[in-house]
């Protein structure tokens, strides 16, 4: 019997039970479909914290307190309140003339509710120094980024990322009016005055939905930032290395420094470059892809079991068909080539409808809103492969014993089989 | 065209050995058309089941056209029973949901030959079903059915057709039709026809009668072609 006859074949009886054969590979579409529907939110998680990362900029390490340091992080003022970091560790570090260091920035990040006329958002300020535009590669669209001077005076002004300016002044340029920021719940309230307008940050840039202030204009008016010893409390520093500059050493001078800043031998921050906070996140990422392709997988793994019960099954009820094809001239190969091609042609029809409902419901997902948060799907075409070689094996594999089965039938007794 | 020398078949269930066969020698030439008659477990299927390479003796030689079958492999005998027998059952033995065209063309798949189509529609033709060739078994009666299983065994135009009970589950008159194709058959195209009945008006259509008591072959006689057309007349001790 020719392999085309024996596709044909295995097509009829495939047919002949759409019933059956279409809750067979409903397993395995299942299985396929989201091994590759899993795998690819996996990788785009991955992806989405990778841009982020190196949306801040480039050539960055960021120094933050250590988790042991700060107790509770319950946002507001908790965060800064409880932070290691002073504005003077920023200031000692630009003025310490590590090599390799182009500029230095710190700031304070502090959810805050922004008020212009009838329009509100709530937004994220960011408290710094006219350096932190340098460093994040932030480019202005109108007026001005946060300057030397304001650093120096300290005034209520405030620079608004691209879509915060979009909300609270629709279609207007911003510049030279006044915003409201509403802190801790609206137990303060300030008036600023706007002072530039951030364009539109590429990619996935968090830029976008915050307020930048001098951290200066706050310093003065919010006492309670202050340590008893009167240093600044920032949440991070960033520090912006030349190009090629060696990162490690880099690291090294700047923990020393903060070490005998801090009069302790063990470290109440952490220091880590761009490229290590991309390796964690990859990490993490990496285990979660793990876990929901395993998930997939098991999915798989019982789809493919569903196909080798419903050959099973069919060797048994199908006896007599099998004693008939023996009668009429079938050899013992012809039996195991049509089970075989019966369970493969299944698995074949099951891995593709998997593959394009994996693939469409990734496409679909992508860009979408889900419970709030932006998805990014990566389809994986390894995913695609590897799901697919297994929907093929498991084909063989659920095959190949129930076609040996079928081989042992004896076809006198399936002949009087009634 | 067919013999079998002293052939022995023994089944042994749970111990006790049952003989099917019991020495049973038997020869039959080509176009010959040979009813076997006997009770019950007399051992006739037995012998239809060595006789179209289905079962193998236990003892005893079996020559498909001069030569010995024992030493063929089951693919070997797969294959030559594809090519040189024809089976028609009791039970019809169609499968289920495909078409009479589709049941009649089986064989030659698995003979790889060209021309499937055309020559299963000319095998439905020769049986009369010219307007049932794309029928279900379902949508068929059961004359129809069993001329489709007919249409099915002559497609490879095979040396032997062996019937086992083909009339038992049909009613005398379309039995009777069944047997006129057979001579039909054997007349003008030389075809060899072994069946198995209990019927003596079946059984009296063929040339031959061999009948059977417990695995022995008792008699073999050729029919009184006087009487030709089967009216019971034949005295039969069944």
């Amino acid at each position: 019997m020719s392999l085309v006859d024996a596709f044909r074949l295995s097509l009829r009886s495939i047919f002949a039970n759409r019933l059956r054969s279409g809750l067979t590979s409903l397993g395995l579409i299942l299985g396929v479909g989201s091994v590759i529907l899993l795998i690819a939110v996996g990788q785009g998680t991955q992806q989405e914290i990778t841009d982020r990362i190196r949306g801040l900029g480039t050539d960055l390490i960021f120094v933050e307190p250590s988790a042991a340091a700060t107790t509770s992080q319950t946002g507001g003022f908790a965060g800064p309140l409880e932070s290691t970091l002073v504005q003077g560790d920023a200031l000692a570090i630009a003025a310490n003339g590590i090599h390799g260091v182009l500029s230095v920035a710190a700031h304070t990040s502090i959810d805050v509710q922004a008020i212009a006329g009838p329009n509100n958002v709530g937004a994220e300020i960011v408290a710094t120094s006219s350096e932190y535009g340098e460093v994040r590669d932030l480019e202005i669209n109108s007026g001005s980024f946060i300057t030397p001077l304001h650093d120096e005076e300290g005034p209520l002004v405030a620079v608004l990322g691209a879509r915060v300016a979009e909300t609270l002044y629709p279609g207007n340029d911003s510049v030279g009016r006044e915003i409201r920021l509403s802190f801790a719940g609206g137990r303060l309230s300030l008036g600023f005055v706007v002072a530039g307008v951030l364009e539109e940050q590429g990619g996935v840039s968090e830029a976008n939905d915050q307020v930048f202030i001098p951290l200066s204009s706050i310093a003065s008016r919010v006492r309670f930032l202050f340590t008893p010893t009167g240093g600044l409390r920032v949440s991070q520093i960033d520090i912006q290395t030349a190009s090629g500059a060696d990162e490690k050493q880099v690291k090294e001078e700047v923990s020393e420094l903060l070490l005998f800043r801090h009069e302790t031998f063990e470290p109440d921050f952490v220091i880590q470059s761009q490229d290590e906070l991309i390796g964690t996140a990859t990490a993490v990422s990496n285990t979660l892809s793990i876990l929901l392709g395993s998930i997939g997988g098991i999915s798989l793994l019982v789809g493919g079991i569903g196909v080798m019960n419903i050959m099973l099954v069919s060797v048994t009820e199908r006896t007599r068909e099998i004693g008939i094809r023996r009668a009429v001239g079938a050899t013992g190969t012809d039996i195991v080539q049509q089970f075989v091609t019966e369970a493969l042609t299944l698995c074949i029809f099951g891995g593709l409808a998997g593959i394009a409902i994996g693939t469409g419901i990734s496409l679909a997902m992508d860009g979408r809103e889900l419970g709030g948060q932006e998805m990014t799907t990566v389809i994986q075409p390894w995913s695609i492969a590897v799901a697919f070689l297994v929907a093929v094996a498991v084909g063989l594999g659920s095959g190949s014993y129930p076609a040996y089965r079928a081989t042992k039938v004896d076809p006198i007794a399936a002949l009087r089989n009634e | 065209m067919i013999r079998l020398a002293n052939v022995t078949r023994v089944y042994s269930t749970g111990g006790a050995a049952v003989h099917a066969l019991a020495g049973v020698s038997l020869e039959i030439g080509r176009g010959e058309f040979v009813s076997v008659m006997g009770q019950s477990g007399c051992g006739k299927s037995t012998l239809m089941n060595i006789i179209g390479l289905l079962d193998r003796p236990t003892t005893g030689e079996y020559f498909v056209a001069g030569k010995s079958a024992a030493g063929l492999s089951e693919d070997a005998r797969a294959r030559l029973r594809g090519r040189a027998f024809g089976f028609v059952f009791q039970s019809y033995n169609l499968l289920p949901r495909m078409t009479a065209l589709e049941q009649v063309e089986l064989p030659l798949i698995y003979q790889g030959v060209p021309n499937r189509k055309q020559r299963a529609a000319e095998a439905l033709l020769r049986v009369g079903l010219r307007d049932r060739i794309m029928h279900q078994p379902t949508e068929l009666s059961g004359g129809e059915q069993q001329r489709v299983a007919i249409a099915r065994s002559l497609v490879v135009d095979p040396l032997l057709l062996l019937a086992d009970e083909p009339t038992g589950a049909l009613d005398s008159e379309t039995g009777a039709e069944l047997m006129k194709l057979f001579t039909e058959l054997v007349e003008e195209r030389g075809l060899t026809v072994v069946q198995v009945t209990h019927e003596p008006q079946v059984a009296a259509y063929a040339h031959r009668i061999v009948r059977m008591l417990d695995g022995r072959i008792i008699e073999d006689a050729a029919v009184d072609r006087g009487g030709k057309d089967p009216k019971g007349s034949n005295g039969d001790s069944k």
